[in-house]
């Protein structure tokens, strides 16, 4: 990773994204291979330390206590790093000074999460460690987070995040890697890996009573249709199916008057551009949801 | 580590509960037991008359001793008021007439010999020997003079190990440890900052319970104030300890409650708070001894009660120690920092 990226790991829940993210923090000893951070590798005592100066880290399950007030728990931090921002710099970075007397408990999920990020931004770090910084957070304190961790790149920054939403992925990371069952199965700008599907567009539609067999192949030979794949299920019809297309206004046509000449009933039918839940999708052949 | 105590004092202060379990307790509990044990010069014990032969003239011989209060009971009553303890002895008239009463209750063997003692000089028995009674009511020989170090000593023990033991389990639980362990923390500054704050909190107990004992009881402190503050420093260090040992590999918090009442019971049983360990076997003595919490009782009492110097409590003071400091080197090192 070079300085100044902002790298994701991608994947379902169950991955290997917090374990591969511990280990780089030196929380989890590797059972085999070297870890190097900022070129240093991992020692206890007064090496290990001065590794830990330079690094911002937000875990993925720390409750903080609960009876401290949030400028208690930022001084707190902040006593820990010979180096680091005032209580009054990191609230501001945050967006939380607000809330500086609230006790903990008294938080909600996203001023808890922006307070646990403060806590990392604290001592200046160089590289900044998020642990599905976002899960569980309603739209509004995504953005937030999402504004902040953009702050901190813009200062020069480096992020290494995890996440099982595809399109935060999108919208933060210079590059990701997507991982599943602990190995890495892709790894590029997140354009790269759309563009590994051939194609831009995905048609996702079910039937009222399911896919008979032989439609998959009708469609396979439809005009500027790259891959078929089981997709998104209609509800009570049964499976349904995903297109990967290069050029939505000539396929899609096509595809309803097919299915209008089989005819076949349309129980859901939705096209957009593709992500990188699709490319997740062509990689394992399950949904990155489901899972 | 400054800024670790400083949390630690605020999480504390701010739970209601525990400050009262820490500092409302122990008084409550040395008031109430002042109360039950206090000095009302001899007492009057309540002794019965069986219904029968002159037991009405027994009765009233029996009531003119000052230190007797007597009463004709039917069999029935006089049964269920000896096994309740309400009468601690029972005269059935007759001849011999029979005293009845638990040879095992302290106040029975003392009504035994009250109630003998009547009625033979009722009978005309006449002293042969000139006595005369000096009873001492000095302070430092009452059972609160004894009760008052002995709970020091157990609030010592009792907020170590809670004190330490809950915050270190539940902080564990909540990732907190993890967190920290991410940070440039020292990790023996985490530990100490333990015991900073046990410092901190020991002053106010002390100061609230011997404050208390003084005001209300008039329990003096005879030795030193700087010996006393000096044991009680050596006794949270080594109950700090203890509690850090307790709480080094739990993950729930009510895996280490187990833990604790596995450590703290034989203590407040063994260790002589309520009554004297000199009460157990003789076997057993050595053992006992061994303990922090009686070693500790022990000098508590020796420097509130008998005015004792630190320098001849080398003993007791040797045993907390080397407690507080095998039980911190071994929860340093098996300390589960996850």
């Amino acid at each position: 990773m070079p300085a100044g990226e902002c790298f994701g790991l991608l994947g379902p829940n169950g991955a290997g994204k917090t374990t591969t993210i511990e280990i780089l923090e030196g929380l989890t000893p590797p059972d085999s291979g070297a870890v190097e951070v900022l070129g240093t590798p991992w020692r206890d005592g007064a090496e290990g330390r001065a590794l830990r100066e330079r690094l911002g880290i937000q875990l993925q399950e720390t409750q903080l206590a609960d009876k401290l007030t949030v400028t208690e728990t930022l001084a707190l931090f902040r006593s820990f790093y010979r180096q680091s921002h005032t209580v009054d710099e990191v609230l501001a970075l945050v967006e939380l000074e607000e809330k500086r007397r609230a006790r903990v408990v008294t938080l909600s999920g996203g001023q808890k999460q922006r307070l646990a990020v403060a806590c990392a931004l604290v001592s200046k770090p160089e590289l900044l460690f998020l642990d599905e910084p976002t899960t569980g957070l309603d739209p509004q304190s995504r953005r937030q987070l999402w504004e902040i961790i953009r702050r901190f790149r813009a200062a020069g920054g480096t992020v290494l995040l995890t996440t099982h939403y595809m399109e935060e992925a999108e919208r933060l990371c210079d590059r990701v890697a997507i991982m599943d069952h602990g190995k890495v199965i892709a790894l590029g700008t997140p354009r790269e890996l759309i563009a590994t599907l051939g194609a831009e567009h995905v048609i996702e539609f079910a039937l009222n009573d399911g896919v008979p067999a032989d439609l998959v192949d009708a469609l396979r030979t439809l005009g500027g249709v790259t891959a078929v794949r089981p997709g998104a299920d209609g509800g009570a019809g049964g499976g349904g199916l995903s297109l990967t297309v290069t050029e939505l206004h000539r396929t899609l046509p096509a595809l309803l008057t097919l299915l209008q000449r089989r005819a076949l009933e349309l129980s859901l039918l939705t096209t957009h551009h593709a992500t990188l839940d699709d490319v997740f999708v062509a990689l394992t052949g399950r949904q990155l949801r489901d899972t | 580590m400054f800024q670790l105590a400083l949390s630690r004092m605020r999480e504390f202060y701010r739970e209601p509960e525990a400050v009262f379990w820490v500092f409302g307790f122990p008084i409550v509990l040395a008031f109430a037991l002042g109360l039950a044990f206090r000095n009302t010069g001899p007492g009057e014990l309540q002794v019965g008359v069986a219904a029968g032969a002159g037991d009405s003239a027994l009765a009233a011989t029996l009531d003119s001793s000052p230190r007797l209060v007597a009463a004709v009971l039917d069999s029935g009553t006089a049964r269920l008021r000896l096994r309740t303890g309400r009468i601690a002895l029972l005269v059935v008239p007759g001849d011999p007439l029979v005293y009845r009463y638990d040879s095992t209750r302290t106040e029975s063997g003392l009504a035994r010999l009250e109630v003998d003692d009547v009625l033979q000089r009722a009978q005309g028995r006449s002293d042969r020997v000139a006595v005369r009674d000096d009873r001492v009511v000095a302070p430092g020989s009452r059972y609160i003079d004894f009760l008052i170090p002995g709970l020091l000593g157990m609030n010592l023990l009792g907020s170590g190990i809670w004190g330490v033991g809950f915050s270190v389990v539940q902080a564990r639980q909540r990732k907190l440890l993890k967190r920290y362990m991410a940070t440039p923390m020292r990790r023996s500054h985490y530990l100490l900052s333990f015991i900073l704050s046990r410092l901190v909190f020991l002053l106010l107990e002390v100061v609230a319970l011997v404050g208390f004992g003084w005001l209300l009881f008039g329990v003096a402190v005879r030795g030193s104030f700087a010996t006393l503050a000096a044991l009680t420093i050596l006794g949270a260090f080594a109950f700090a300890g203890l509690g850090l040992l307790v709480a080094s590999r739990a993950r729930t918090i009510e895996g280490v409650s187990g833990l604790m009442n596995l450590v703290m019971l034989p203590m407040w049983i063994l260790s002589g708070t309520f009554f004297s360990y000199a009460r157990f076997p003789d076997a057993m003595i050595p053992f006992v001894k061994a303990l922090p919490l009686t070693a500790l009782n022990d000098s508590l009492r020796a420097v509130m009660i008998d005015g004792a110097g630190l320098l001849s409590l080398g003993a007791p003071v040797a045993i907390v120690v080397a407690w507080g400091a095998v039980s911190f080197a071994i929860a340093l090192k098996i300390f589960r920092w996850r």
